[in-house]
């Protein structure tokens, strides 16, 4: 599989650690709704289809980096700086 | 007649002999030939014995389908099992032996399973292996016991002990089209492709290009079509924007388009060139693929199919027109499709002297008609071959009538006296690697055969590989699919014959009669074993497939797959394409692990080395891996054992001045305007009040709650900190400070640094450590008022910059030193110095480990992912004026509360040692185990204290303090009486490190 950093361009995968899913969103830090914390830090989406992940760059300028990537054909449509992708997005 | 040698004929260069030895008899081949047909050249049919019933086994195909004829290849001591003799090129000194056999091959004993037919049907092994129910050998153990020599009987080529001494390689390359298959069809395709100017590599599994085309005996382009290839083939050597890789197989299709090669570079010589590896695994990341990979022919499942002297009818045309080899006098040909006529001819070439034609089918084309009058064959219509005779090698065949629609036999059978019966049950197209590529194989009615799925990766075939199995559409397909023009005016295609007897074959896959019919031949599967599966639920095809072992041989059932699904098909009722077929998988076939692993083997960690190693080396230090890093463990003097070493470096540290070297710990530069508020958020106690050139302590959790890191952190500016981190958490600390960054926050102005290396650190600490520092410390003060606890102070030692923080971990007036790596050495040589006068020593990690474990200090053994600071008693730097990560859910219920394992000390009662790992419990047994409070984590003897000592995690830790308890370690026989104290030992109020 190759991925396409922004920043490096096309590498292949064994560069890359995939650090999570990308659909969850981080409560207010101040929250204290525990339901919404459980699912942030444990429930993750399993989708036979579009995924959206977070990847980081681990073996190269460790960008962290926004991937939509179909689950069933590894087929990657999608790839953002997940800086860029602006405060929040994809948490 | 035994097969042998024609007079003329063939691609084989038959000036020069090449002599190897096959089962310790020397044979003679010719340059071109591979071991199969030289052997055959030398009238050998019989090649190896069958897998569970020991049958003789003949060659069955020409090429790397070949699932019968697999040998093992010597090499001086190094043995290499289960090559297919086919695959073989030979060169002089090439050593074979035949597999699976004892004591040889024309005699073998375990030739009586076949005795033992019905009882070592699919599932022997499932259903045998129950066991008697009662007695000393009850349930599997009997089996067990049996298991040795059952082994041994069954199988195929034993693996070699001795060492591979061969050089293997790697090589990535870069390409926009790959080519898999030097055929007609590869060869336009990659001069299509080349003439455009594209980067084109041609992979092909045999050492010459052609294909098809060097044994068809046709014609191309107005010459004979071996002759055109070569053309073609050399054409594309001389172009710079091509590569040709022949004796490469292209075994794997992975994501983006991304192939993995194997060459077999100097299999075929005599000895591997300098510098030439033996084997090179190629990984050819594509802008596309073109599958050329042409057909495999199929068998026909009847009884007897498996003697020697049964093959495929390509096979026998291939060994006729490439190695010029006759593979009997009287041949017959049984066929339920029109291509095996095109074998008739090639027979005739080959000096037959009586061939005969036995088709399932009553009408046949006019086409195939009359190749069998122009051949003078006796043609059998509407008929089949119900059984064979003949040991070890085929001498006969039973015809009896066939009907095709009923698929019965019936009338009365007719023995023909044959040597060679040529097989042809249609062709399947090579779509291994389309199918790994993603996507559900095709049926297609007409040719009877899977065909290629819709590419889901960004690939064609073309030919054969495709279902279209004439030359003439080989050559325009692969034309096309290399991107030639196909405008009106363009160079017109080369000249192929019309092809018109082609495999359109009747739907007959087996003929039911009497006797062993196999469809897998290298694993002993049969048509009944099939019917089996199925009757006992074994309906899914994946399933057939693990309860048979159809397809799980080393040839991966490239020539079983169909027949098998076929078989499938009829006792299900259901139609072969309702059924499906296997998702195929890398390898096509078997590859050599050492060229998977090429320089990539024994120890292939890097080593972290500090800039002070070769000195502790060169001290007589015992190194330990921390990590990746080595630090030393003791510094060892004659005759002390290692309690002995670091009971003294410690008494050291503790009476006078100790030195470690602390490089290792992780470092990382924390800088920009949100720094502080980021460590604010991503520590649990706060750091914006931090003043510069103070350092704290700190502490991190995890999301979800537990304990992650604890280290100083040290603020050296404004916007600027350099953290620490243990040693062997640096890695994942960056880590997840990065993710909080670049994902949770991405508005924090923070930019983070891995320091580590760029740092050499010593930690001096002791009573007189205060006075070493003063006789060496240019540029600053180190007293109390200057260099208070926890203050940061910059100067120089021996002329080097350096920073100094006054922070302990060994709980003595303690200062860490930090300076440039470069000069770490140049530092620590200044330190030891000063400190002679001093007796300063230099301990190694079990004396830091007995010092920190004497002040109950945390590390990664009680920082172990399950711990919360509570647990560490740790709980008073838990801020209640901010949140930080993890303070949500650090007090969900089961994170708190009396019964959770906390952090104490252990006193050992009874004078021995205490060891990390053994339970903690109320009482008692060795022969009764009983529940486990908890485990010690660590364990040393405490000179300061006089007695062996521990840290645990204890179950209500807390409220166990000053009672007794016991250690359970049935491991290493260790049992007794342990006190439980506070986790704080020595000097509990921590005025040694305050001074």
């Amino acid at each position: 599989m190759l991925i396409t950093c922004p920043y490096c361009g096309p590498r292949d995968v064994s560069e890359f650690t995939y650090q999570g899913d990308g659909n969850r969103t981080r409560p207010d830090p101040d929250s204290t709704d525990l339901g919404a914390w459980n699912r942030y830090v444990y429930d993750r989406v399993n989708i036979a289809g579009e995924h959206n992940e977070i990847w980081q760059h681990s073996g190269g300028c460790r960008m962290h980096i926004a991937i939509t990537r179909s689950t069933t054909t590894h087929k990657i449509s999608s790839v953002r700086a997940m800086r860029d992708a602006g405060p929040g997005a994809g948490q | 007649m035994k097969p042998q040698r024609t007079g003329i004929g063939g691609k084989i260069h038959r000036a020069r002999t090449i002599r190897f030895s096959f089962d310790g008899t020397s044979y003679e081949g010719h340059p071109g030939d591979t071991l199969a047909s030289a052997l055959l050249a030398n009238g050998i049919v019989l090649f190896g014995r069958s897998f569970k019933y020991h049958r003789p086994r003949g060659v069955v195909s020409a090429g790397i389908d070949e699932p019968n004829a697999l040998v093992t290849v010597l090499r001086g001591d190094v043995r290499e099992p289960n090559i297919p003799a086919t695959t073989i090129e030979i060169f002089d000194g090439l050593v074979a032996v035949s597999q699976n056999r004892f004591p040889s091959l024309a005699f073998d004993l375990n030739a009586i399973n076949q005795l033992g037919g019905k009882l070592l049907g699919a599932g022997f092994y499932y259903k045998t292996f129950m066991g008697p129910v009662i007695g000393p050998l009850r349930g599997t153990r009997f089996w067990m016991f049996c298991e040795h020599f059952i082994r041994r009987a069954a199988g195929l080529g034993r693996a070699g002990e001795a060492h591979d001494t061969a050089r293997y390689e790697r090589v990535n390359a870069f390409c926009d089209v790959l080519i898999v298959g030097g055929g007609p069809a590869g060869l336009m395709a990659a001069r299509a492709a080349a003439e455009k100017g594209d980067r084109v590599i041609l992979a092909e599994f045999d050492p010459t290009f052609g294909g098809s085309a060097k044994w068809s005996g046709e014609t191309i382009d107005g010459q004979p079509a071996d002759i055109w290839t070569q053309f073609v083939a050399d054409d594309l050597r001389s172009m710079p924007n091509v590569t040709l890789l022949p004796r490469t197989l292209v075994w794997g299709y992975y994501d983006s388009d991304t192939m993995a090669a194997l060459e077999r570079v100097s299999d075929h010589k005599v000895k591997a060139e300098t510098g030439e590896p033996r084997h090179r695994s190629w990984t050819i990341r594509a802008g596309r693929v073109i599958l050329a990979t042409g057909a495999l022919e199929r068998p026909i499942v009847f009884p007897g199919n498996d003697r020697p002297g049964v093959m495929l009818a390509s096979a026998a045309q291939r060994y006729a027109g490439e190695y010029g080899i006759t593979v009997g006098s009287r041949v017959a040909v049984f066929t339920n499709n029109d291509s095996a006529y095109t074998a008739l001819a090639a027979m005739k070439a080959a000096e037959c002297s009586s061939l005969v034609v036995v088709d399932v089918r009553s009408q046949i084309s006019p086409a195939a008609r009359a190749a069998a009058s122009h051949a003078g064959v006796e043609l059998l219509l509407g008929q089949a071959v119900v059984g064979t005779r003949g040991y070890p090698s085929l001498s006969s065949i039973k015809v009896q009538r066939f009907d095709p629609s009923s698929l019965t036999t019936s009338g009365v059978a007719r023995s023909i006296s044959v040597d060679a019966l040529l097989v042809s049950g249609g062709w399947s197209p090579t779509l291994h690697l389309a199918s790994q590529a993603g996507g559900r194989p095709v049926w297609d009615e007409e040719i009877q055969a899977f065909t290629p799925p819709q590419p889901l990766q960004n690939w064609m075939a073309a030919g054969a590989a495709r279902g279209a199995f004439s030359t003439a559409e080989a050559v325009a397909e692969g034309y096309a699919a290399g991107g030639g023009e196909t405008a009106d005016d363009a160079e017109p295609l080369p000249e192929t014959e019309p092809t018109i007897l082609l495999s359109k074959p009747a739907r007959v896959f087996e003929i039911k009669a009497k006797g062993k019919a196999f469809v897998d031949f290298q694993h002993d599967v049969t048509a009944d074993d099939v019917r089996l599966a199925h009757q006992e639920g074994f309906v899914s095809v994946e399933h057939l497939k693990r309860y048979t072992t159809l397809g799980m041989g080393t040839d991966q059932g490239k020539t079983s797959n169909v027949p098998g699904l076929a078989i499938m098909a009829e006792v299900s009722g259901r139609q072969i394409p309702e059924v499906g077929t296997t998702r195929f998988r890398p390898p096509y076939a078997p590859v050599s692990i050492g060229a998977l692993a090429a320089e990539r083997f024994g120890d292939l960690k890097p080593e972290r080395l500090t800039p002070m190693h070769d000195w502790h080396v060169e001290q007589g230090a015992e190194m330990m891996p921390a990590g990746l890093w080595f630090r030393p463990r003791i510094y060892a003097q004659p005759g002390e054992t290692i309690e002995q070493s670091y009971v003294r470096e410690t008494r050291a540290a503790r009476n006078e001045a100790g030195i470690v070297d602390v490089s290792t710990l992780g470092k990382i530069a924390v800088q920009g305007p949100d720094a502080a508020l980021f460590l604010d958020r991503v520590y649990t106690n706060t750091f914006s009040t931090l003043p510069i050139n103070k350092a704290r302590y700190g502490l991190m959790l995890r999301e979800d709650g537990f304990v992650l890191d604890d280290g100083t952190t040290w603020r050296l500016g404004q916007n600027e900190f350099l953290m620490t981190t243990t040693t062997a958490n640096a890695g994942k600390v960056m880590q997840h400070l990065e993710y909080l960054l670049d994902v949770i926050w991405p508005d924090l102005k923070v930019h983070l640094t891995s320091v580590t290396d760029q740092w050499a650190g010593a930690a001096i600490g002791g009573p007189r450590a205060r006075e070493i520092l003063s006789t060496c410390v240019q540029g600053t003060k180190v007293d109390n008022a200057t260099l208070p606890f926890m203050g940061i102070v910059h100067g120089t030692i021996a002329q080097v910059p350096v920073m100094i923080c006054r922070l302990s971990f060994s709980g003595e007036m303690a200062f860490e030193v930090y300076c440039g790596a470069g000069h770490g050495q140049h530092v620590w040589n200044a330190l030891l110095s000063a400190g002679q006068g001093f007796g300063l020593v230099a301990y190694g990690m079990e004396a830091l480990g007995t010092m920190r474990i004497e002040k109950g200090h945390v590390t990664g053994a009680e920082i172990d992912g399950r711990t919360t600071a509570r647990d560490l008693h740790l709980d008073w730097m838990l801020s209640k004026k901010k949140s930080f990560v993890g303070s949500a859910m650090m007090d969900r219920e089961g994170l708190s509360g009396p019964d959770r394992l906390q952090l104490v000390g252990l006193v050992s009662l009874d004078g021995r040692a205490l060891s990390g790992g053994a339970h903690i419990v109320e009482h008692v047994d060795p022969e009764a185990p009983s529940h486990s409070l908890g485990h010690v984590t660590a364990a040393c003897y405490s000179p300061s204290l006089g007695k062996y000592i521990g840290l645990a995690l204890v179950s209500g830790g807390k409220g166990r303090r000053e009672t007794r308890a016991f250690v359970s370690d049935p491991l290493r026989n260790r049992f007794g009486p342990v006190e439980i104290v506070s986790h704080h030992m020595f000097d509990p109020q921590g005025t040694r490190m305050h001074g």
